[in-house]
């Protein structure tokens, strides 16, 4: 083919533009599909337009710390209220131990808020915690087979027939809040309640904010167990009216570990 | 043919013991189950044919609705409302599983693993 060097600058020059115009094009592209995989589903819907979206649910709870620091009895009510309708194992060794909700202390609930000069109940007291049901769940970014899943109405569930027993939801959970079922649950149950189902080895489990109780308009079974002390406090953060908001606008509450970005739905009035 | 004196023979002998299973089973080991069907109860979710070739569909389908979406009402059938559950429904009129579901299960030699988690009634 005939050419000169004036026709081959040309061409030359051309396609420099079309690259370079063409890569951003394709880089723009990339980008935004990325920033929507990056998102899990639903959560991404509603994390946006979380506070009073009218019309969308986002269950939270508010944990009284007080009131649990004053009367030990009340966090042993709760969790024995939790375990005992959802047939939590209690196995002897401590390696294998099941927890839903469970007490601990101030300093391990909230390891990112240390105090040399604690006071002391702090020191020595303990209080509930339990699955965050976060608005941004890392579980559920983790798990391959979509076993641990939110609801619409921001409840992180778990569907233990998909569960594959990878435990890569554990590793992901900042929280600690699930636990792996090493050995068979069911000779570890105290007493079956036999309106709910147990788990099997090989699974994880974790607190699923009763969900079989809320969906049908119930308050979860720790809430109710305690429930003359106002101490656990369950209701739809999205709603502005509702009792839980009230107490989120007249109370100072803190979220564990929230620079982690995980937006807990669980607030704790200490 | 040659050697006929030891293949026709020898085919007899093969053809019965490929057949061990029909004529060592002839007669006994094949009576159908005859599961125990609830007292109380006369109506179940589907009519009967299609519940039992289709019982296994319909769990699942139901645990995906209620588990998965969330969809916690009851089907209702003839007027009469069933919650959407194995434990809170199906076993609440069924209430042995070793003379209801085990029976046909073991003729069939199915093992489904409902029971590793889902409670069957106290017999």
């Amino acid at each position: 083919m005939d050419t000169n060097r004036r026709n081959f600058l040309k061409v030359a020059g051309l396609s420099t533009l079309a690259g370079l115009g063409g890569t951003a094009v394709v880089d723009r592209l990339v980008a935004g599909a990325g920033m929507a995989q990056a998102n899990t589903g639903a959560s991404q819907e509603t994390a946006g337009a979380a506070p009073g979206k009218p019309g969308a649910i986002r269950y939270g709870m508010i944990i009284d710390i007080k009131k649990f620091y004053q009367d030990p009895g009340l966090g042993e009510k709760a969790v024995h209220a939790c375990h005992q309708f959802h047939n939590v194992p209690n196995f002897p060794e401590k390696r294998d131990e099941i927890k839903w909700i469970w007490m601990t202390k101030f300093e391990n609930a909230f390891p990112e808020r240390p105090n040399l000069y604690p006071d002391e109940e702090s020191a020595s007291k303990k209080l509930p915690i339990l699955c965050n049901h976060c608005d941004n769940p890392p579980c559920v970014r983790a798990c391959p087979t979509k076993a641990t899943f939110r609801y619409d109405d921001g409840i992180i569930g778990m569907d233990y027939h998909r569960c594959i027993g990878c435990r890569f939801c554990m590793a992901a959970c900042p929280y600690g809040s699930r636990s792996f079922n090493w050995r068979d649950p069911r000779p570890f149950i105290e007493h079956l309640n036999h309106d709910y189902p147990t788990r099997t080895r090989g699974v994880v489990e974790k607190c699923n904010f009763c969900v079989e109780l809320v969906q049908a308009g119930k308050m979860p079974a720790c809430v109710e167990a305690v429930a003359d002390s106002k101490a656990l406090v369950f209701g739809n953060l999205n709603d502005p009216s509702s009792e839980i908001r009230k107490i989120l606008k007249e109370n100072h509450t803190i979220q564990r570990n929230p620079s982690l970005g995980t937006l807990p739905s669980v607030f704790y009035i200490v | 043919m040659y050697d006929s004196g030891k293949i026709i023979p020898g085919l007899i002998i093969f053809v019965l013991f490929i057949t061990i299973p029909i004529w060592y089973n002839r007669g006994g080991g094949t009576e159908p189950p005859k599961p125990v069907l609830p007292k109380d109860a006369k109506a179940c979710v589907l009519p009967a044919a299609e519940i039992r070739a289709e019982h296994m569909k319909l769990l699942n389908v139901w645990r995906d609705e209620v588990l998965r979406d969330g969809q916690r009402g009851t089907v209702t059938v003839d007027g009469k409302e069933y919650p959407k559950s194995l434990m809170l429904n199906c076993m609440k009129c069924h209430t042995s599983k070793k003379q209801f579901c085990d029976t046909c299960h073991t003729y069939a030699s199915v093992r489904p693993y409902c029971w590793d988690c889902h409670l069957a009634p106290v017999e």
